[in-house]
């Protein structure tokens, strides 16, 4: 069953390549500057680099790892169920929520038992994401590209580090912005989120400049 | 007709996979969060205490009876819950370390709440925090002491007695309401006398947009049950016979009622001034009360003074702010210990006048809320 499905979807369209995957995940579709989701962390954590950086590893390594949990989820139990009747495209959202809730758990253990370092500067950034949506929604995109693009295993790993490093990239780039304004004179009503929002909205319109590298 | 083989493959794969990660989950937390029984060493061999590891420090803590003082609810927020941890701390978490000074950092003094107790620990915990225990009582009186103050009287059920001494604290308890969704504490002096030690009387300000004293002020009745964990707090008498000046404003009454008749129960006859400072005559309580001790008693002088009193209030006692009338009343203070309790501006505007007159910064004691 799966194996015809994995065949069909190849000879839809071939996987365009682990390189591509990777480009368009992170930048091209950056998933918080072109779809805007992720954000509430977003605005939150990225007045000091050195906690945006935290934050955006850990939604990185859970973003990559919980794409291929998903995606092992749907390719094993949900598409096999399908003939059967099983409306895959409303359980998997579902699913996917919990899938993600648990993982984000068992991570904050692991860590927190391995290295206590990596846990202060990771780990207690984890309960923080739980619920973030760019982390779902990754995985729900992950699920039209293998459907769509013919992603195989390994280009859903490389997609959802990719989606990852993208926030991470741009959680990163805004911290950086706003260490430099921090000294600046904002107009009242504009401190903090509302100005970040305006540079959010600037560098998304920047980040169009990406979209020409991958013909689709 | 019901399509019933998809709904129940549905339910039954939605289960499986849910139950398999709770599964993990569980085994997880059985077998990678163990830390065992940690020893905890408090104040080098004071008391040795085993817990069960996992939890906060300060949560631990307060699981064998010691409370550390906290208002935030072991949130990270509040920093009272401050201890110096000598062994077996780990590093320090980035929660903590916008809470912590550099000496602090350098003393190994840590946030409890964001301590997790992941191995055997050595900590120091000040004397007076060892004593205090959590109390139930029942709201006995609520009188009006003045506009926005308000004197209340809770009569203990569980223990039914508590010893302190004149000038401590307790942390009482406001539970959970309307926008509120976690209980929280505030601390305030007891006004009453350690020899009645079946009530405890405190005297509560409003301030605007509090939690506590909007719930004080608006919600607590006579007969309602109340919780609060104490006695804190070193703000009380020395034990030496030095001369005394004591300065307080608002409800910054409240240890020193509770100081002046301990005094006079008991014959300590130090030489003792007064000065209570308010804005208008409204403003002040008590007054009568502490005139007849001044007049009853040659070791204290009690001064009223009045800040901006109004054509209407008929005031013949001292005006000016409060530090300016000590300054009139206290030639010399060289050889005084000096009593502050009131609000952060008043005790800091005090405390540079009494620097000036050249009192040593160890004999000068203070109170301070918020």
């Amino acid at each position: 069953m799966t194996a015809m499905f994995a065949e069909t979807a190849a000879q839809l369209s071939p996987s365009p390549g682990l390189w591509i995957v990777l480009i368009s995940a992170a930048l091209t579709d950056n998933i918080l500057l072109t779809r805007f989701l992720g954000m509430c962390p977003f605005l939150s954590i990225s007045k000091q680099l050195k906690s945006a950086f935290g934050m955006g590893l850990a939604v990185m390594v859970v973003t990559g790892f919980t794409c291929v949990l998903n995606y092992l989820l749907y390719i094993y139990v949900l598409l096999p169920l399908t003939p059967y009747g099983v409306p895959a495209e409303s359980l998997k959202l579902i699913l996917f929520i919990v899938v993600i809730a648990g993982f984000v758990q068992l991570l904050e253990m692991v860590i927190e038992r391995i290295s206590l370092k990596l846990y202060f500067s990771l780990g207690i950034f984890l309960p923080l994401i739980t619920v973030n949506c760019a982390i779902l929604g990754a995985s729900l995109f992950m699920v039209n590209n293998v459907a769509g693009k013919g992603y195989d295993g390994w280009d859903v790993l490389v997609y959802g580090f990719g989606a990852g490093a993208g926030w991470f990239l741009a959680i990163m780039l805004m911290a950086g912005i706003r260490h430099r304004i921090a000294g600046g004179k904002v107009p009242a009503g504009l401190q903090g989120v509302g100005i970040t929002l305006i540079i959010t909205g600037i560098m998304a319109m920047a980040f169009t400049i990406f979209q020409g590298m991958i013909r689709t | 007709m019901i399509p019933v083989l998809p709904i129940i493959l549905a339910a039954t794969a939605a289960c499986a996979v849910t139950t398999s990660l709770a599964a993990v989950l569980l085994l997880a937390e059985r077998y990678l969060v163990k830390y065992g029984k940690c020893k905890l060493d408090v104040n080098s061999g004071d008391r040795l205490i085993e817990v069960k590891g996992g939890k906060s420090v300060l949560e631990s803590l307060k699981g064998e009876g010691i409370f550390i003082p906290s208002a935030c609810g072991g949130r990270g927020t509040c920093a009272y819950c401050k201890l110096k941890i000598t062994e077996g701390g780990g590093p320090v978490a980035p929660t903590e370390l916008a809470l912590l000074t550099e000496q602090e950092l350098a003393d190994n003094v840590r946030i409890t709440c964001q301590v997790k107790v992941r191995n055997d620990m050595s900590l120091l915990v000040p004397e007076h925090l060892l004593s205090a225990g959590e109390y139930r009582g029942v709201v006995e009186r609520i009188t009006d002491l003045t506009h926005d103050i308000k004197n209340l009287r809770i009569r203990l059920t569980e223990p039914e007695r508590i010893k302190y001494r004149p000038g401590q604290y307790i942390q009482l308890e406001a539970p959970a309401y309307g926008d509120n969704p976690e209980a929280v504490y505030r601390a305030y002096s007891m006004s009453s006398m350690p020899d009645e030690d079946n009530c405890i009387e405190l005297i509560i300000r409003l301030v605007p947009g509090g939690i506590c004293t909007t719930w004080v002020f608006t919600m607590l009745a006579e007969g309602d049950e109340v919780r609060f964990n104490g006695p804190y707090g070193d703000f009380h008498l020395s034990e030496t016979d030095r001369e005394m000046v004591w300065i307080a404003g608002g409800s910054g009454m409240a240890p020193f009622w509770s100081m002046v008749r301990h005094m006079a129960a008991h014959g300590i006859a130090r030489k003792t001034t007064y000065f209570f400072g308010a804005v208008r005559a409204a403003d002040l309580f008590l007054l009568d009360e502490l005139r007849k001790l001044d007049d009853q008693h040659e070791w204290f002088t009690f001064v009223p003074a009045l800040s901006a009193p109004a054509d209407e209030d008929k005031w013949y006692g001292e005006t000016g702010l409060i530090t300016d009338v000590v300054g009139r009343h206290v030639p010399d203070g060289s050889q005084a210990e000096v009593y502050l309790c009131g609000s952060p501006g008043m005790v800091d505007a005090a405390g540079r006048v009494i620097e000036a007159k050249g009192i040593p910064p160890e004999r000068v004691f203070f109170d301070k809320f918020g």
